[in-house]
């Protein structure tokens, strides 16, 4: 069954197509890779999906229900969790702070539960602190112990984007799309992400939209990549298939004899 | 200061910049006129500080050559430059300063002398000219005033020359005596109560200020008593710190229980003024709290905060008052004040459902629209059949309590209701602060879009800190009904949300003891919109510092006198992360 | 793994948004049926809706209404000029220049003065345009002097600082300027000296009975609203501006000094309030320290209606916030039978702001914003 299916989807800025007549689906259980040159629409698209965008025109189905019109934290409530390109974690909450306020739409204490302390609003407060915890710990001894209670701000760059992974993971998703994770990162702690990634859905069980520009990374962890170029799917399939297409050697090459409209440029 | 890091590429400590003295020696003259002119030392003269050989009237000027040598001496010192030796250029360079500051007064004087602005300039008189020449001739007067400034600017330059130690207990003097010299009133009474009024007698004049024995007597205090208890107190402090983190917390709940308790047994002691006075600073206390939540904790600029205080207001009065023009159930306090709350939440969510999605700015203005709209409506004649319009609400009674009545009349018993609520405030922001709620408003604070993105429903989030805050606002208003008796729009007005957002910002936002703090040093010193602090004879100059204070705080020390650990880290990030890396906090890229 | 679904899902549309709609609504109702009563009372007072929404009604005659559009204009031409600085100053630097309401007031005490002594040397009546011409240039010096030290002293250091905090700043610069003015000039309202008789005189023009100070009003504004135009459409300057406002960093790039183009902005914007302050003083003749609020809230209120950033949009909002608050206390709360109207002018120019950011949050005239205040 498809869990996301996506139907002729268009996003319009101003006269500018991000997106254009985009028809996709991921299946239960999937890694699906989004990959295109720059300014091909691949935040847009992750944007429209967790809402943040709203498309001008076309169908979003996540298992069978639209998310039309939903806000972003309706989306995230009904299971699918992102990360951003260039990471945005609540810089000054602590590490544990901003794993545990990703659990907020599944956790229900309200204002009274917390000025009476009640028994619920207790173990509440441990079962998503635990929780949190075993989320962490996913990463090795990185963010847990002394650096729960330190602030995000002071992880390194390759922790931050780790952090962030580990804040999606935590608001308890199906589906985890994931912006570059890997950006900026050297061979060595791409390749041991690139792992996790895989053990991501073989141990939690989440489906897997990933944007990426590393192709390596690409290779490793999809079962199937799609191309996007200008706002259109422009190839779709196994990572050879793709790679060796002669549209996506051009979508990011050029073509030998330019063309005219390949100059337009599409930025976001 | 970014710009001064990137210019120093030379780790040389750099030279004394003269530039910076003279900068700052025009600075001085230009606020030494200014003082003057804006009649602090005419308006103020009749505050002794130190009587009679100091009066805050002089201490306005005073200070500024002092203070500004001090400023301009001091200097960034960047880590891995070396600090500039200090020497007798220092002292020139105060001097400098000060005398800057001193020249600006004498061309006053000169221009007193002989132009008469006074029609525009109201202070431009006489009596400034006489007070300016020390009651001399204004010859003798300039001179006096060249050396004075020269001399205090050599001081002020001074106190980098000198070591920390001596800086430190110099200033430790000068805060002492000043403090008890303004805490006078409160003093007074407090000792009275403890039929002390022997010590009070002594070292205060009685119209005002410290008598110079008195002064003398506290300075020595004050370079006493820490020698006494310094040792003392470190001791505790680290047996404290050795204890297991249970056997602290307990320790900690003790203190904050006998701290408590203390609390509620000063009232007992104290007079009439000083029951006044800390009633007055509780109700703001109060408000503060409130607007901490949603200003210092959810990032919302509330600028109509007083609206809430007006709703629950007038809601008392209208439901307890027999002189209410269109509705009087004369209800019991404690029963209206559950409609009180309830009916302030509707309002709060009323006003809050528009406005929460606008952007922060927009949302400042437009709050600051509803606050005026909610008093212009009390103010109407349209809807003085129910409010009374300018006439306000009279008649209101004090709050039943059983063993007597909390009114305005007794301000020991308003102090204490008081204290009971901002304890419940206290408590509620506390508890709130570290729960699921709490931690939503702090992501929306950090980043909205990104709480959003990670399930906050920020909408019903940020409706939920309006309503809290204004809950919080309406028991001030409520107990501020019951204390004064009768209500009016004028009590309402844009200018109580700006002294709350001061007292909030100055204290620290986010930071339940920063607001508290706050509240205690901006009311009880200077005084509320219409109420009384500590140096009343302030008067007309009060809102003019709090507004100086405001910007000051802003640019010099935005998380406020009592930081809350995260916001400070949100304002000086790169400062922080430098911190960390120094301490070997930041975590280095995994070895590979 | 640990996904639980027994929870319920939120539902599509939240509460605030039905509520929204339904404030939405309430404002269109109010509205037509308040022009309705009107249109009926003005058919007939006795009719039976007219009667039904207020009984006492009596209409209002043509020349009344027309007395309150003209007052309502030239009121607007000031909180326009007022706007434009506002305006630009968002435009540049993308907050709300809180004390801009004070600069505004500054001008208008400034007038007060010079116009004072002029009077005093007997020159005001004789030759009232030249000393017309000197105040409004004293009064532009003073408030654009006022800006650009603002600027410098309080704003500058902040730049890039988190959006708060230059906007709690800017609150602190005109809560000190207001009582500076307290302190240095003393409490109490000011007043301007009598304006010549022949200016007070009523004109007639199409159609229009206008005062003399209102046409003298209105064609200060549209004097000083096309030196602006052009500086900033023609000049090196304005592009200079314009480049600013786009964006900073390829601005200075680009070669533009950043922080002077920033200066000039508020020296403009500064030099609009200085005008707008003498024209509060020819329009009201008494000005006291908090003379900046009110007009200055209005005055933003403009500049959202007009869709900040942009300055032909400042001026369009500025006449119609002035129309609207002018007539629409009797047009719409009188035949709705509230009492007291006039005191509840400012309650309606707050309820206009409200309910434009609320209808249209981008203005009525579209908002001109560089790229990175639209993402």
């Amino acid at each position: 069954m498809n869990m996301l299916q996506i139907l002729d989807l268009s996003v319009t800025f101003g006269g500018l197509h991000a997106l254009r007549n985009l028809d996709f689906h991921v299946e239960e259980g999937e890694i699906v890779s989004v990959i295109g040159p720059n300014g091909a629409g691949k935040t847009t698209f992750f944007n429209m999906i967790s809402g943040m965008v709203t498309p001008t025109s076309g169908e979003i189905l996540f298992e069978g229900e639209s998310l039309l019109n939903l806000d972003p934290s309706q989306v995230t409530e009904r299971g699918i969790a992102r990360t951003f390109q260039n990471v945005r974690l609540f810089a000054n909450m602590t590490i544990l702070e901003n794993v545990m306020v990703a659990q907020h739409c599944r956790t229900h204490q309200k204002v009274f539960g917390a000025l009476l302390q009640t028994k619920a609003f207790k173990s509440e407060e441990i079962a998503i602190r635990e929780y949190g915890e075993e989320v962490l710990s996913f990463f090795g001894s990185r963010l847990i112990g002394y650096r729960l209670n330190q602030p995000a701000s002071v992880l390194s760059y390759a922790n931050r984007r780790r952090l962030e992974i580990a804040r999606a993971m935590a608001t308890r998703p199906r589906l985890l799309l994931l912006d570059e994770p890997v950006a900026g990162m050297n061979p060595r702690e791409s390749a041991e992400l690139t792992a996790l990634i895989g053990r991501l859905r073989s141990e939690w069980g989440f489906t897997i939209v990933i944007i990426e520009h590393d192709m390596s990374v690409v290779r490793d962890v999809s079962d199937r990549v799609v191309v996007l170029d200008h706002g259109e799917t422009i190839a779709q399939g196994s990572y050879d298939s793709v790679a060796n297409d002669p549209k996506v050697v051009e979508a990011y090459l050029g073509r030998q004899v330019q063309d005219k409209n390949a100059d337009e440029e599409t930025s976001s | 200061m970014t710009a001064t890091a990137n210019d120093a590429s030379t780790f040389e400590a750099p030279g004394l910049d003269w530039r910076r003295q003279i900068r700052f020696s025009a600075i001085g003259a230009l606020s030494c006129a200014f003082i003057a002119l804006a009649g602090m030392p005419v308006g103020l003269d009749r505050r002794s500080i130190v009587y009679p050989v100091l009066s805050l009237g002089y201490l306005s000027l005073f200070w500024v050559p002092f203070v500004l040598a001090s400023l301009a001496g001091s200097q960034v010192v960047l880590e891995g430059m070396g600090e500039r030796e200090r020497d007798t250029r220092d002292l020139a360079a105060g001097a400098l300063v000060g005398l800057g500051s001193a020249l600006g007064l004498v061309g006053l004087m000169i221009l007193v002398k002989n132009f008469n602005l006074r029609d525009p300039l109201v202070n431009w008189s006489p009596q400034l000219l006489e007070l300016l020449s020390f009651n001399r001739s204004t010859t003798l007067g300039m001179l006096l005033w060249v050396v004075l400034g020269t001399t205090l600017g050599l001081l002020g330059g001074a106190m980098h020359v000198v070591p920390a130690m001596v800086r430190a207990k110099i200033l430790t003097v000068v805060l002492s005596v000043l403090i008890v010299s303004v805490l006078q009133t409160f003093l007074t009474d407090l000792l009275e109560g403890f039929r002390l009024e022997v010590f009070t007698d002594f070292i205060y004049y009685k119209r005002g200020g410290l008598e110079i024995l008195g002064a003398l007597l506290v300075a020595v205090l004050a370079i006493a008593i820490p020698l006494l208890v310094a040792g003392r107190i470190k001791g505790l402090r680290a047996r404290v710190q050795k204890m297991p983190p249970d056997e602290r917390s307990r320790v900690n709940l003790v203190l904050l229980g006998v701290g408590a308790a203390l609390l509620l047994v000063l009232p007992f002691f104290l007079g009439k003024i000083a029951n006044e006075l800390l009633a007055n600073v509780g109700l703001f206390v109060l408000l503060a709290l409130g607007l901490n939540i949603v200003v210092g904790l959810a990032g919302i600029l509330d600028l109509g905060y007083v609206a809430f205080f007006a709703v629950g207001g007038y809601t008392t009065a209208v439901l307890t008052s027999p002189n209410s023009p269109g509705f009087s159930p004369e209800l019991p306090w404690p029963v209206a004040l559950i409609v009180v709350v309830v009916l302030t939440g509707l309002v709060g969510l009323f006003i809050g459902a528009p406005v929460i999605r606008m952007r922060g700015d927009y949302l400042a203005i437009v709050t600051l629209g509803f606050g005026e709209i909610i008093r212009l409506l009390f103010l109407s004649d349209w809807l003085s059949g129910w409010f009374g319009g300018a006439q306000g609400i009279t008649n209101i009674p004090g709050v039943d309590v059983g063993i007597g009545t909390v009114k305005g009349t007794d301000p020991r018993s308003v102090f204490l209701l008081v204290l009971v609520f901002c304890g419940i405030a206290i408590y509620v922001s506390w508890r709130l602060e570290h729960s699921r709620l709490g931690r939503a408003w702090m992501a929306i604070r950090e980043d909205e879009d990104v709480a959003e993105a990670m399930g906050v429903n920020t909408t019903s989030t940020k409706l939920m800190a309006f309503v809290v805050g204004a809950v919080l606002a309406s028991f001030s208003g409520a107990i501020f009904s019951a204390k004064v008796g009768s209500i009016f729009p004028t009590s309402f007005i844009m200018l109580v949300s700006i002294i709350i957002l001061v007292v909030v910002i100055v204290g620290g936002m986010g930071n339940i003891a920063g607001v508290i703090v706050g509240a205690v040093v901006l009311i009880g010193v200077l005084g509320g919109p219409k109420q009384p602090g500590l140096l009343q004879e302030l008067g007309q100059f009060k809102l003019l510092i709090y507004g100086a204070l405001l910007v000051w705080m802003m640019l010099k020390r935005p998380e406020g006198l009592v930081p809350n650990v995260r916001r400070s880290r949100e304002l000086h990030q790169e400062e922080f992360l430098q911190d960390a890396w120094l301490k070997g906090e930041i975590d280095e890229e995994d070895p590979s | 793994m640990t996904t639980t679904h027994d929870a319920k899902l939120t539902s599509r549309v939240l509460w605030v948004d039905r509520f929204l709609t339904l404030i939405r609504i309430t404002f269109i109702v109010v509205i037509s049926v308040g022009l309705l009563a009107f249109v009926a009372q003005q058919i007939n007072p006795q009719n039976p809706f007219a009667q039904w929404a207020n009984p006492d009604a009596t209409g209002l005659t043509a020349p009344q209404f027309k007395g309150l559009l003209v007052t309502g204009l030239a009121q607007g031409a000031m909180y326009g000029l007022i706007a434009l600085g506002y305006s630009m100053v968002y435009g540049v630097l993308g907050f709300i220049n809180f004390a801009h309401g004070e600069v505004f007031m500054v001008g208008a005490m400034s007038g007060m003065i010079t116009s004072n002594k002029l009077a005093d040397a007997g020159l005001w009546e004789d030759a009232f345009l030249l000393c017309l011409l000197f105040i409004v240039v004293t009064s532009i010096l003073l408030s654009t002097a006022t800006a650009v030290i603002m600027e410098r002293v309080a704003y500058r250091p902040l730049r890039g600082a988190p959006r708060l905090i230059p906007l709690i700043t800017s609150i602190g610069v005109s809560f000190f300027l207001q009582n500076l003015s307290v302190v240095l000039l003393g409490p109490g309202a000011k007043s301007y000296p009598t304006l010549p008789s022949w200016l007070s005189q009523k004109r007639s023009l199409v159609g229009f009975q206008i005062e003399g100070t209102k046409l003298l009003v209105l064609l200060t504004a549209a004097v000083s609203m096309a030196g602006l135009w052009f500086l900033v459409e023609r000049t090196r300057t304005g592009k200079a501006m314009r480049a600013v406002a786009e964006d900073k960093e390829i601005a200075a790039l680009m070669g533009i000094d950043v922080n002077r183009t920033i200066v000039k902005t508020f020296a403009v914007g500064g030099a609009m309030a200085g005008v707008a302050g003498i024209l509060w003083g020819i329009l009201f003749r008494s000005v006291i320290h908090t003379t900046g609020f009110l007009p200055g809230i209005k005055a933003f209120s403009a500049a959202v209606v007009g869709g900040i950033g942009n300055l032909g949009g400042a001026m369009a909002g500025g006449l119609s916030l002035g129309a609207a608050e002018a007539t629409a206390p009797l047009v719409l709360l009188e035949p709705l039978g509230v009492d007291g109207v006039s005191q509840l002018r400012d309650a309606v120019a707050f309820a206009v702001l409200i309910f434009v950011l609320l209808v249209r949050p981008s203005g009525l005239f579209g908002e001109r914003l560089s790229e990175d205040e639209r993402a």
